[in-house]
């Protein structure tokens, strides 16, 4: 656990010499983040970003539209390596490597760290072969290796009851929260350590939303996640920690029910009492 | 209890304004009745005693508006951080606003059944209480005012005095019992009396830890300054 009040843990404050507010526990740093620049050509969006993401539990990434969350999850799988002009600086360790440096191989690195989107990307292809199509990419497995990862993975992502008897048609077919599903099978289907989620359900219906936060839950007892939402309640049902960005800083991060009853920083408390943002 | 800076929606400022203002209401009403039965006791009035009992229902329905308008706001706003607490703070306020009205209540009913009595002792002790009891309650009402959490503090902190003054006062009254039986009956209904008294004090308490959380997000400790020690007391006639 590192020392620092963006730690994630919460703090004991005192009053009159007595203590007061437990604090939830907060697992050890599954990727550490330290000292991280982010520019996109001459505009920095990213300033001096600290910030640990605890093993096999959810981060929570809140703050206006433009403060950095999403630039920050672009970069812990290296999104920005596609746009030139795009760079960063600093270190995100993760088992002693710095992500960020050029020498680290990227289909690896994107085995390693999945990533979820806003809408749903299926592939124009059967539900099946997209969930196939990653996997060959990395590994080779006997057709009856890949019919069981297939399954594992839809299982996983709770879709398997609604596709197993439509795993050869096409994914198109389905609906926006199977679809997002579908998606989140893809994604851990190369069996991730880390899965990234950007506004997962923001293009979802309510119970769609609710079936993906209960699957981060599941999710969570096997990978670390980290989910940008713009949604506060969301953030508050889903996340251990949660941090808030603003203007391409990391203002403040703490357990959730911590951020979500009383945050430390006034300018957190203006955002998630809706007083500015 | 909360922040100066308004919400992007403007009703939600609107609806905690209301809310403080409907609690400021029945705080008002029950510091009165307070003072009522104070005085009920203190000059054996008992037209103080009737209005202090006829304030009753008027605090009950404040409260069933409060907790109504409570729910509705954790429903429709979905409150977080600071307007979480001083919305949650209000609901809790309002129910020990309520059992202070009827402790109220209580001990100026008895100060009317006290009245076709002749005592033959000072009632100062139970007068110092009232006193006390009721400069709490107007320091913690003004500290929900005004959202003060060091003010809340000097409350919490001053309860100690309250229960000092109540152990002694019970000594005090057993001992008048013991001396002429004639005595048990007034001195029955003062020992409520001072016990409603202390227990208003313990409420205005409540009120100092609530208001203290709902303002600095840090909770009180447990141990708060408990004094009431007449559970232990033993007074033995003498030979």
């Amino acid at each position: 656990m590192s020392e620092t009040a963006t730690s994630g843990q919460s703090q004991t404050a005192s009053f009159g010499g007595v203590q007061a507010r437990s604090s939830t526990q907060i697992n050890e740093p599954r990727i550490a983040i330290r000292d991280l620049d982010f520019y996109y050509g001459s505009n920095k969006a990213l300033k001096g970003i600290r910030l640990d993401l605890p093993d096999r539990q959810v981060t929570g990434m809140i703050g206006p539209s433009g403060c950095g969350k999403s630039t920050l999850l672009r970069v812990l799988n290296r999104m920005y390596d596609l746009y030139p002009g795009q760079r960063a600086t600093g270190e995100v360790m993760m088992d002693n490597v710095n992500l960020i440096d050029p020498k680290v191989d990227l289909n690896a690195l994107r085995a390693k760290i999945g990533m979820v989107f806003q809408k749903p990307t299926p592939f124009p292809m059967t539900i099946y072969e997209n969930i196939a199509f990653g996997v060959k990419l990395h590994e080779k497995l006997s057709k009856a290796a890949m019919d069981e990862r297939v399954e594992w993975s839809l299982t996983r992502a709770a879709l398997w009851g609604e596709a197993k008897d439509r795993l050869n048609t096409s994914a198109m077919g389905l609906s926006g929260g199977q679809q997002q599903r579908l998606c989140i099978a893809r994604t851990i289907a190369v069996r991730p350590e880390v899965i990234l989620f950007d506004e997962p359900t923001s293009a979802l219906d309510p119970i769609s939303t609710l079936k993906i936060e209960e699957l981060i839950d599941e999710l969570k007892h096997d990978f670390t996640i980290a989910i940008v939402t713009h949604n506060m309640q969301q953030a508050a049902r889903c996340a251990d920690q949660v941090a808030f960005f603003y203007l391409g800083e990391m203002v403040e991060c703490a357990p959730a029910a911590e951020i979500f009853t009383a945050p430390k920083q006034k300018r957190t408390q203006e955002y998630v009492t809706g007083r500015f943002g | 209890m909360s922040d100066t800076s308004d919400h992007l929606v403007k009703s939600f400022d609107t609806d905690l304004k209301k809310l403080r203002d409907m609690l400021t209401e029945m705080g008002g009403i029950v510091e009165h009745q307070v003072a009522l039965s104070a005085q009920a006791i203190v000059d054996r009035d008992s037209a103080a005693a009737t209005e202090a009992v006829a304030e009753d229902p008027k605090v009950d329905a404040l409260e069933r508006d409060i907790e109504q308008f409570v729910i509705r706001m954790l429903a429709l706003r979905q409150p977080m951080a600071s307007d979480l607490r001083s919305i949650v703070a209000a609901l809790k306020i309002t129910g020990d606003l309520e059992r202070i009205g009827d402790y109220a209540a209580n001990v100026a009913k008895r100060s009317i059944v006290l009245g076709q009595f002749s005592f033959p002792y000072s009632l100062g002790g139970v007068a110092h209480m009232a006193n006390l009891v009721q400069e709490q309650l107007k320091l913690i009402i003004d500290a929900l005012g005004t959202s003060d959490s060091a003010k809340a503090i000097e409350v919490w902190r001053s309860d100690r005095v309250v229960d000092d003054i109540y152990n002694a006062l019970f000594r005090e009254l057993i001992t008048y019992m013991m001396e002429d039986p004639r005595n048990i009956t007034p001195c029955t209904h003062l020992l409520f009396i001072a016990k409603n008294l202390e227990r208003i004090g313990d409420h205005a308490t409540n009120i100092a830890e609530t208001i203290y959380y709902a303002v600095e997000g840090e909770v009180l400790p447990d141990t708060r300054p408990k004094g009431d020690s007449s559970a232990y007391a033993v007074v033995r006639p003498r030979e």
